[in-house]
């Protein structure tokens, strides 16, 4: 049985030809490339890649299929999505149901049996831009006029289109420790697991939410979570990051909250060519001189005074108006500002993604850290109490 | 963490011999490590007993021991070298036992040496296997697995029948039964079905000399894994590769089918085995390097078992390495030696670092190379014993693509689905029924079983697991053949498709026979445009830009083939490792590689084999990942040849086809007939050597003679050869290497019986009959031949044993030990007669019989033989470099005047005290069973059957031929006793050495017939009934089998299939004692001076460089 045939034009206008996958229609976003060779069904309900069509490097996409327990929000996120093979059956003992058929039922166009590794070398090259995929419209050149008349993500406000509605509650594992009250800018369901595992509530709030709605909940301590667009946009939660800081609440942040918490002390966000996406990026732990491999998803990432030209001396601390902060993590392959952890205000952020689904589990750690920051501020409150 | 200033001196131990199990890979990652090591400013010390290894040439360590790697004389090359530290993981378990052995006998402190990429206690903790099992679940608690006992399989002791019963419910059937305390697992098994576990429990039961017994769950049919991991010295650990098996636990994965990334898992599993892999290899605490673990996963609800570990570099790293770009044994080397993974680059990229997991944009398909029609008798059934001889990987950017590619890269007769009929009247039934036994080419059987009509269900329980993923695959695969099969016309789009899901014009011009064959396919694809592009392996998914060109082809839309305007050379490789084409080809490849190179030539290697050192991306300029088939060679030269005219430059000026062995030789006349420029000796010429009545033209035309000989293509032509020139004959298809089908035939029924076997006789295929020449001293000659016809004899090699055993599996020694001046004259003279009247233009291979002082041609063979390697260690000389500057125009004078050649004399002409190198060869009798268990036998015949050698090289022949057989096969014994029973036609031959061993103070134990020749020649000894004559007392073969021999010396009586049978229970016994047996005459007498020359016990070492600088000194 053969598909539709199918185009995806890049704003620039180079074509690729391909076949109709999930969903049939047309389809715009930002194009950027993952390299994962597991976990497409965590990318795909990732609410970070809201507006981008995300393209896999791994030729074969769909063959375990779709499950129950691996989404990490309540849908697919993703614009559309560009593969080379798609599995014509899913096989894995926790499958309930094909890929395909998961796309086409949300509504996820998508395009099949593309170059990728041309589509991918491409945007390497040239860097991230928008793209479109019809398989409605075999027309190259109208598919290109409508791809440069779609919204750029350098100024894109995202955060109330992923964000939850109402507040909803993560019930601590075991015995209660904390209790954290998590900003959703399009967090991940295994964020407020992976905390749960460790004895915390997460109260998870929208985006919408001021730093007086997150303490009413008797948080401990605020998180900032991942999530799509600009971070030039966020000044909603940059405001409330600094409140934060200000009170010396503990306060974590992963990804798109990394970046609040960066403008938050003053530095500025800037766009990478084609950012990182893929579970297979070194990071160094400045503090411990450790590798960790690690799970990204960001094209944005903070600039840090002198420290963004791979020049980062490893005990160099920035003087901010919340006092000294180092940059604690760095990606290997290209210096990329990875972590940030303020030492006189109890504060620090990744930028990659140490809760992983998809990805290794090497920075799981800095769940126990966050914990910890909690633990030794709750302590020394009590002490300052008596 | 940078490097160790401490380290000046590293010693390194190379794996030894080819032996299925322990490959070439070895090979690549032992050159790797004394490359990088030598890099770093280190002086590498080598030992290494296998002469045909890249990492043996003088130039990759400063000194290179081709010497037994026991641990007697590594300890003399380590007073000798006095290392700083010994670095064991590179070479195989061979080299880590070795380490092990060195380190329990104090050695190691003795010479105060470091054991540096691995420790002791870790490398204990990953063979134990209880210890392991300990450790497993102690990870396992770690990482807080819920259940870590449940991480290695389920087992229960029990004493009775009522317990067996209980734990088998428990646990579910089938379950592993294992006796306790039972010699050699006598008893074991598996229980399918309860009458399976009553008898087979109860009879462990009875057997156990402690009514006990293991009732053990079975992960028979799960999903198999392997995880390649690294870590350094700071604790940081990287996954480089995941490995699937397409056949399910079961299968040895050296025997299975595997797939690079693994295809069938989620994350949350992927990342499962991940956690605990690298918890795994801490609490084992592997020091650094790398190291591979091995998982089952139950498919029904993902548990995980993990199976077992290797601390150190393994043959799946080999694999790994080749399949991601990242090299793990250059990074082992590393590591040991200080760095830490973030300190080293990544190859691929130069910009990033190697402390990162490679991310693959294509998949990868590894399919193994058996042997079995090597070994009648052997048991075919795959098993969690390792029978496989080689294997062939490909890279596609899908999975069927890989697959297909890797089918045909075997170099079998099927080159892929549909290529061969299929079995008459076979049905969907009994399809299904072969799945259930594990057999080479199951996944033809799987192809079949869905195209008569079985569905993915009926095959995955049938093949008692295969992934439904994989088995769908297949599937797409049946399906498009229907559409191939039934479209009107094969348009642009379905050719298209095809291609994209690997299908070879071969395949399709089988689907499509009005096509005109592969020709017509190819023809019509070309027409529509359809031709692969290149894509690269860069460790990264295209994330970061490559700078190694490591190609391979597929149907996409944009290539990354650079453009070059240097002159490029294209070497073609020999596939997968066989017996009768393995690493010695792979060796003369490389040559050309570094001698191109060196003057100017941009090097293109094409193979498939990733074993090698060729497929290493750093050997030559351009590499190309491809089968060796017509199609995809002469994509590769076309998208070569065509970027490099585009830019200007010459493109490909020259192919080479005959240092491969006969896989690109048999190319050789399609490419040139396409146009391609094929180096060195023409097709033509190929032919005149290759084809008999051709052949003995050049001979008759030059006077040389031959032994009388016809060809035949029915039994009545064959007898009627036979009558002519009498028996014995010796009888063999043409083009043919390794002696396949090769035989001495005594008599008529043995005759007739052999073309009754031989099923491909035809016209064009006939059968040669030869005289046989008994008792003859066979030659082997490596010659080399420029276009001005001036030859320059690379080697003389008389064999040990005599003619009528395959080269390839007969001991030599070089220079000849015996033969007269007049004799080497002789050889000289035909050997150039031969050269210039077939046509040669680089190497050039002869064997002759010395039968009466009559010299006789045998065969020759215009590439480069499998002796080129030993010859030019044992010469100073590097052959395969001189044929390949030969082949692009240069001539014997101007590689001499260079420096390349001596200026005068050659290997002819060597200097009376030159040292003797032997030859050994190595067999792998022990590895196969028949499928009553027994052991096969090891009787040397015309058939090729060594999967190996090793060289022994000392300034006189005992010691040489002493260290030969201490490298091949453990030392010869210098006490105990000695078993003997020869032919009668051998027992005039056979006193000599006998009595000597008697002075020597053996024990001789002897047959009857036998016993009675040796007591009238006053040689004491004790007889022993043969296993079938009647009598009290033990006999041999039980002597044999409970271990009281040391050495067994037995030839066979009579001729043809009884002389097979004759001694076979002995030698079967000795195969299985794993004693060495020796069944030629002269092989006895070797035996003897090898074995006084140990008892002498003043053997020494010497390194390659200084034996070089000696043989140089007199040139």
């Amino acid at each position: 049985m053969r598909r539709r045939p199918a185009i995806l034009v890049l704003e620039d206008g180079r074509t690729f030809h391909g076949e109709a996958y999930g969903s049939v229609g047309e389809t715009f976003g930002e194009a950027v490339f993952n390299t994962g060779m597991t976990g497409y069904q965590e990318t795909l309900t990732d609410p970070s890649y809201h507006r981008q069509v995300v393209v896999q490097t791994a030729p074969h996409i769909g063959n375990t299929g779709v499950n129950g327990e691996d989404d990490e929000s309540g849908r697919i996120w993703v614009a559309g999505y560009v593969v080379r093979d798609p599995a014509r059956i899913g096989s894995n003992w926790r499958a309930t149901g094909g890929l395909e058929d998961r796309l086409a039922a949300e509504g996820v166009v998508g395009i099949g049996g593309v170059d990728t590794r041309a589509l991918t070398r491409h945007l390497r090259e040239r860097g991230a831009m928008r793209v479109g995929i019809s398989s409605v419209d075999d027309d190259p050149r109208a598919l290109l006029a409508r791809v440069r008349q779609a919204p750029q993500m350098v100024g894109a406000d995202l955060s109330a289109e992923v964000t939850t509605a109402q507040p909803y509650v993560v019930e601590a594992e075991g015995a209660h420790r904390f209790t954290v009250a998590a900003l959703d800018l399009g967090i991940k369901r295994n964020v407020p697991r992976r905390l749960a595992a460790r004895g915390v509530t997460t109260h998870v709030l929208p985006a919408s939410s001021g730093i007086d709605d997150l303490l009413a909940t008797g948080a401990d301590a605020v998180f900032l979570s991942p999530g799509p667009g600009d971070p030039a946009t966020a000044d909603g939660p940059v405001g409330l990051a600094r409140e934060a800081l200000r009170r010396r609440i503990p306060l974590f942040g992963i990804c798109f909250g990394s970046q609040i918490l960066g403008r938050a002390l003053g530095f500025g966000t800037y766009k990478l060519g084609y950012g990182h996406r893929g579970i297979n990026q070194p990071v160094l732990d400045r503090v411990t001189g450790k590798v960790e491999v690690t799970s990204h998803n960001h094209g944005f990432a903070v600039r840090v005074p002198g420290a963004d030209q791979g020049a980062v001396v490893p005990d160099q601390v920035i003087e901010t108006e919340f006092g000294g902060v180092q940059v604690s993590h760095v990606c290997l392959n290209d210096n990329v500002v990875e972590g940030l952890r303020a030492k006189d205000v109890p504060a620090f952020t990744v930028q990659y993604h140490p809760e992983a689904a998809a990805g290794p589990h090497d920075a799981d750690y800095l769940f126990d850290r966050f914990a910890e920051l909690i633990e030794g501020r709750t302590h020394s409150e009590g002490r300052t109490n008596a | 963490m940078p490097k160790r200033t401490d380290l000046k001196h590293i010693l390194v131990i190379g794996s030894g011999p080819i032996v299925i199990g322990q490959a070439c890979e070895f090979d690549y990652s032992g050159t790797q490590a004394c490359r990088v090591l030598r890099s770093e400013g280190i002086r590498v010390s080598l030992v290494n007993s296998n002469p045909a290894t890249i990492m043996t040439d003088p130039e990759f360590a400063d000194a290179t021991y081709v010497e037994p790697i026991t641990p007697e004389f590594v300890e003399l090359v380590i007073a000798r070298e006095r290392p700083d530290a010994l670095l064991p993981t590179l070479g195989g378990q061979t080299a880590l036992n070795t380490a092990v052995a060195l380190h329990s006998a104090g050695v190691l402190d003795k010479y105060g040496v470091e054991l540096i990429g691995a420790n002791i206690d870790a490398i204990n903790r990953g063979e134990d296997r209880q210890l392991f099992k300990d450790i497993v679940a102690k990870a396992g608690a770690r990482i807080g697995v819920a259940d870590p006992t449940g991480l290695v399989p389920r087992s229960r002791v029990c004493h009775s029948m009522a317990e067996v019963e209980a734990t088998a419910a428990e646990l579910g059937l089938p379950v592993v039964i294992r006796p306790s305390f039972t010699m050699g697992g006598l008893g074991s098994g598996m229980a399918h079905t309860d009458a399976d576990l009553a008898r087979i429990a109860g009879a462990g039961l009875a057997a156990s000399p402690v009514h006990e017994v293991l009732i053990e769950e079975s992960v028979l049919g799960w999903k198999e894994y392997e995880l390649e991991l690294m870590r350094d010295r700071h604790d940081n650990v990287v996954v480089v590769c995941s490995i699937e098996n397409v056949d399910p636990m079961g299968v040895h994965t050296g025997d299975s089918v595997t797939v690079a990334p693994a295809m069938t898992l989620t994350d949350r599993e992927y990342q499962r085995l991940r956690d605990l892999g690298i918890a795994v290899l801490r609490e084992v605490g592997v020091d650094t390097g790398g190291c591979n673990i091995q998982f089952a996963v139950n498919p029904a609800d993902g548990r995980i078992v993990v199976i077992e570990m290797n601390p150190r570099v393994s043959r799946s790293s080999a694999l790994a390495s080749k399949a991601t770009g990242f090299p793990i044994a250059k990074i082992a080397a590393k590591l040991a030696i200080g760095y830490t993974l973030d300190e080293i680059p990544n190859d691929i990229t130069l910009k990033t670092p190697a402390a990162f997991e490679p991310t693959l944009d294509y998949v990868v398909v590894k399919i193994p190379r058996f042997a079995f029609e090597k070994f009648p008798g052997a048991d075919p059934e795959l098993t969690t014993t390792m029978k496989s001889v080689g294997e062939a990987m490909s890279l596609g950017r899908n999975f069927t693509e890989a697959l297909n590619k890797a089918m045909r890269s075997m170099e079998t007769k099927a080159a892929g689905f549909w290529t061969q009929p299929d079995p008459r009247g076979a049905t969907k039934e009994d399809t299904l029924a072969a799945l259930g036994v594990p057999h080479d080419g199951r996944l033809y059987t799987v192809e079949r079983a869905l195209r008569l009509g079985a569905s993915i269900a009926e095959v995955a329980e049938a093949s008692g697991g295969m992934d439904p993923w994989f088995l769908d695959q297949i599937a797409a695969l049946v399906e498009l053949r229907a559409e191939i099969v039934d479209a009107p016309v094969l348009d642009a789009d379905l050719l298209r498709r095809a291609k994209r899901a690997g299908l070879s014009d071969r395949q399709l011009a089988a689907l499509r026979p009005e096509l005109a064959a592969e020709d017509g396919v190819r023809t019509l694809r070309h027409r529509l445009g359809v031709r692969p592009v290149y894509k690269t392996v860069d460790t990264c998914a295209a994330e970061f830009e490559a700078t190694t060109p490591y190609h391979y082809s597929t149907y996409d839309q944009e290539t990354e083939v650079a453009p070059s305007d240097r002159p490029k050379v294209l070497i073609l490789g020999s596939g997968p490792n066989r017996i009768g084409q393995g690493i010695e080809f792979d060796y003369s490849c490389v040559h050309a590689v570094m001698a191109l190179r060196a003057v100017g030539y941009e090097t293109v290697m094409v193979n498939c084999n990733p074993e090698t050192v060729s497929t290493d991306y750093d050997t030559a300029d351009r590499l190309y990942f491809e089968p060796l088939t017509f199609e995809d060679v002469l994509e590769v030269w076309y998208a070569e040849d065509s970027s490099g005219k585009a830019a200007g430059g010459p493109g490909v000026v020259g192919v080479i086809v005959q240092l491969g062995g006969q896989t690109p030789l048999g190319l050789a006349r399609r490419l040139k007939n396409a146009g391609v420029p094929v180096v060195g000796t023409s097709p033509e010429s190929i032919h005149l050597a290759e084809e008999r009545g051709a052949f003995g033209s050049v001979l008759a035309r030059a006077g040389l003679r031959a032994p009388a000989h016809g060809m035949a293509t029915s039994y009545e032509e064959a007898k009627a050869i036979a009558e002519e020139i009498g028996y014995p004959v010796l009888v063999r298809p043409s083009y043919v290497l390794g002696g396949r089908g090769m035989e001495i035939v005594y008599d008529d029924p043995t005759l007739r019986d052999y073309i009754g076997r031989a099923t491909d006789i035809s016209p064009d295929h006939p059968v040669l009959v030869d005289r046989f020449l008994d008792d003859a001293i066979e030659i082997d000659v490596d010659a080399l031949c420029d276009a001005d016809g001036e030859v320059y004899l690379g080697g003389v090699m008389e064999h040990i044993e005599e003619a009528g055993i395959h080269s390839g599996d007969s001991s030599c020694a070089l220079p000849p030990i015996t033969l007269a001046g007049s004799h080497l004259a002789q050889v000289r003279r035909y050997t150039e007669a031969i050269a210039r009247g077939v046509g040669v233009r680089g190497l050039l291979n002869v064997q002759y019989a010395l039968k009466d002082d009559v010299l006789y041609v045998l065969e020759a063979n215009p590439r480069a033989s499998r002796t080129v390697p030993f010859v030019s260690k044992a010469t100073a000389v590097p052959l395969a470099k001189a044929a390949a500057r030969i082949a692009l125009g240069a001539t014997i004078a101007e590689l001499r005047a260079e420096g390349l050649l001596p200026p005068t004399g050659d290997g002819g002409t060597m200097p009376a005290d030159a040292p003797i190198a032997v030859k050994e060869a190595v067999l792998p009798f022990k590895r196969f069973r028949t499928p009553s268990g027994k052991g096969i036998d090891s009787l040397l015949g015309p058939e090729m059957k060594s999967t190996g050698e090793v060289m022994g090289i000392d300034t006189n022949f005992g010691h040489a031929f002493a260290k030969s057989q201490s490298a091949a096969y453990g030392s010869l014994p210098t006490a105990g006793k000695i078993f003997v029973s020869v032919a009668n036609r051998d027992k005039r031959g056979m006193i000599f050495p006998i009595k000597r061993l008697a002075d020597l103070g053996f024990e001789i134990v002897a047959t009857t017939g036998t016993a009675e020749v040796l007591r009238r020649h006053g040689i004491a000894c004790e007889q022993i009934r043969k296993h079938y004559e009647s009598g009290a007392g033990e006999d041999a073969v039980s002597m044999i089998l409970g271990g009281d021999v040391a050495l067994v010396v037995n030839t066979p009586q009579g001729s043809g299939a009884s002389a097979r049978s004759d001694g076979y229970e002995i030698r079967s016994a000795a195969v299985t004692a794993d004693i060495p047996c020796v069944t030629t005459v002269p092989g006895a007498a070797a035996a003897v001076m090898g074995i006084e020359a140990r008892i002498r016990g003043d053997m020494r070492v010497r390194p390659l460089q200084d034996l070089h600088a000696t043989l140089r000194a007199t040139r």
